[in-house]
């Protein structure tokens, strides 16, 4: 799960990490009043969405008078903010962050992810901040630095102070550093986060580390023990199949092509998509309806993808082992009756009780597809795409 | 032969009092020689009754101590799932099986560590995994026993029924299976794709390798390379994930591109430059292997 960086500052703040002072924003005359409020003769206006590179997409200002945030924060409110991860419609921004402005000496770079070789949770840093960190690490690698944490001791002095170190910070400034350092490794560790993004963390011309950026990202098996996560939580920066399909225990993924998949398993789904790409078509979605999938699941599997204006086909691709074939069929057949099917639906089902699961869909008098194999099933459904054009 | 279990594994039920732990029990005593095979239970709070005949215990140490059991299978609900593995290998057990799906990261970074700082000798397998089949001999997990036959091929897979496909095509073909292993979808776990790997390889009863991949890590890769130069068995591949866009989670806690790591290309070519054949058909995953076979 994803937050917002003006909550993200929040919760780290929490754990003692230095941010600058900020107000978030829901309309330009708050915004104008967050800026009176904070005063100064400096503040940046932030757009915030999920999306990173907001501000090469236009959605982060510098203001140097109260009129210019006026400004600002009237053409940020509302946009289609486009980045690099929002895809080419962009996202609509509905909130925003005002801050006060920092004088910037030094950019620097620190992430915090669960790493999967060592099991354990790694602490990165880089003197290369304020840029596209992927791009540090695909090309000057020995710029990013990195402790693996034992998690007993949790990041310890040293550590903290060698990584400092290493990406340039002061003598004077050190202290600070490793008390920050430490402070977001807590709270990264204490809130379940898979992710937790400083960049820039900068130095200030007075010798301060702060955290001028902040991204979390949180472990979604772990929010159960943390409700005051789950509050933050904005269903305006998620699609709204995916949060409806979670709403039924539907694991779903819009993609782009006109092919919908309904499949039981994550590993079988993903196979799925491959082979209809493999055969010359588009997945509109990836879809796992799970291991105990009901025919009521099943047809709200089937109203989720229909959603899809652009949808040509659906392919079902069934592996049933705990899970009977002729009780998918009956849901199949039922859903494709109550949803009223417009658009061709081919179906590939394997495993226990497969013949009688095929009869029940050759006796439905619905025309069906049906398929041997999932090569053959892609191909069908393919083909069924282009005669539908 | 086969790897991790046979007929004579004595298995010890975790989670044996829930609805998805009864299910599978009775499931998995039904299957060849399931009715010897699982010989207790564990429930702190139950322990004295039994469960259709199996003895429940309090603790998985008195539940070794009393059967001799020497594996478990873990289906106890995620928030107690971590300190159930650290049961099963404080009691050391030789392998815990955590089927269990949704575990914190967090838990299992834990359990890990204690488990090395330790010096567990309790191999996991898992957890958000389907479990373990031996063909005619035992199943441990929730995988359909019925599309499994006897035979020379090992199978090791992330996914679930993608491992369930790769079986039946074996099967479809005459191609039966020593073990079929299923290490889940999970970031942090237990036995790696390499970890099989070498156990198949040392197993006189595996003539050839399904291995089957995902999105994610670099798992694969490492499996892969050591293959390159260890490996004495023909190994064939698929990798599912192709089409997945990066940032996106795939079902699977740990099926996700991110950082641009873990595609599904990056891994098929580091196999194939390791000798390891791939399809990008997993339809054809059961006809690759038997064309590998001399």
């Amino acid at each position: 799960m994803k937050i917002h960086e003006y909550q993200a500052k929040e919760l780290l703040r929490g754990y003692g990490v230095t941010t600058p002072r900020g107000v978030p924003c829901f309309s330009v005359e708050d915004a104008v009043k967050a800026a009176g409020d904070l005063g100064g003769s400096v503040w940046v206006v932030k757009a915030q969405i999920h999306a990173g590179g907001r501000g090469k997409g236009g959605g982060v200002k510098v203001a140097k008078s109260v009129d210019e945030v006026r400004k600002w924060s009237s053409q940020i409110l509302g946009m289609q903010l486009k980045t690099h991860q929002t895809g080419p419609e962009g996202q609509k921004v509905k909130r925003l962050l005002i801050e006060e402005g920092a004088a910037i000496d030094k950019e620097l770079y620190v992430g915090i992810v669960v790493d999967r070789a060592t099991q354990r949770v790694c602490v990165m840093a880089s003197s290369e901040g304020g840029m596209d960190i992927e791009e540090v690490a695909a090309n000057t690698p020995e710029q990013i630095h990195k402790v693996f944490v034992d998690p007993d001791s949790g990041l310890t002095d040293a550590e903290a102070a060698a990584l400092s170190e290493q990406i340039g910070i002061p003598r004077s400034s050190q202290a600070q550093s490793v008390a920050q350092l430490q402070s977001l490794y807590r709270a990264f560790v204490e809130t379940d986060a898979s992710l937790a993004e400083i960049n820039p963390l900068i130095l200030t011309a007075d010798g301060n580390v702060v955290a001028l950026d902040a991204k979390m990202n949180f472990d979604e098996s772990a929010l159960f023990r943390h409700p005051e996560i789950v509050d933050m939580r904005d269903f305006d920066e998620e699609d709204p199949i995916e949060v409806e399909a979670s709403k039924h225990d539907l694991s779903y993924i819009s993609l782009d092509g006109n092919i919908g998949c309904l499949v039981n398993g994550a590993g079988l789904a993903m196979a799925t998509m491959d082979t209809i790409k493999l055969f010359g078509g588009e997945p509109a979605n990836f879809l796992d309806v799970g291991g105990g999938a009901t025919t009521e699941k099943v047809t709200e599997a089937f109203k989720l993808m229909l959603r899809n204006p652009g949808l040509k086909a659906i392919l079902v691709n069934i592996f049933g082992g705990i899970m009977r074939c002729d009780v998918i069929a009956a849901g199949v057949v039922e859903a494709a009756k109550q949803v009223q099917l417009g658009v061709p639906l081919v179906v590939r089902m394997k495993g226990t009780n497969e013949e009688i699961g095929r009869q029940i869909l050759a006796d439905s008098g619905l025309p069906i597809i049906s398929a041997e194999n999932m090569g053959e099933a892609a191909q069908r459904v393919v083909a069924a795409t282009k005669g539908a054009n | 032969m086969s790897i991790l279990i046979d007929k004579n594994t004595r298995v010890i039920t975790q989670g044996i009092t829930g609805k998805t732990g009864q299910f599978h029990t009775r499931a998995c005593r039904e299957y060849a020689n399931g009715e010897q095979c699982f010989v207790a239970g564990v429930n702190p709070r139950k322990a004295g009754q039994d469960f259709e005949g199996i003895p429940i215990f309090g603790t998985v140490r008195e539940a070794k101590q009393a059967t001799g059991a020497n594996v478990s299978v873990i289906y106890v609900p995620p928030a107690g799932a971590a300190a159930a593995i650290w049961e099963a290998a404080e009691a050391g057990l030789d392998l815990a099986i955590c089927i269990t799906e949704g575990i914190p990261v967090r838990d299992m970074v834990e359990v890990r560590d204690r488990m090395r700082k330790h010096n567990s000798k309790t191999v996991l397998l898992g957890p958000n995994c389907p479990g373990v089949i031996t063909p005619d001999e035992l199943k441990i997990g929730i995988m359909p026993g019925h599309i499994h036959r006897k035979g020379a091929i090992g199978v090791v897979s992330r996914s679930g029924t993608l491992t369930y496909e790769a079986v039946a095509q074996l099967t479809e073909l005459g191609l039966g299976q020593s073990t079929a292993v299923g290490i889940g979808g999970d970031p942090v776990n237990g036995l790696k794709h390499i970890d099989v790997l070498k156990l198949f390889n040392e197993d006189p009863g595996t003539e050839a390798v399904v291995m089957i991949g995902e999105i994610g890590g670099t798992d694969e890769e490492t499996a892969a390379l050591w293959a390159k130069t260890n490996m004495t068995k023909p190994v064939v591949g698929f990798i599912a994930g192709v089409t997945a866009p990066a940032g996106k989670r795939m079902g699977h806690a740990g099926a996700i591109i991110s950082g641009g790591k873990g595609t599904a290309e990056e891994k098929l070519a580091v196999m194939e430059d390791c000798g390891i054949r791939v399809t990008r058909d997993p339809s054809q995953m059961g006809k690759l292997l038997k064309s590998a076979l001399k």
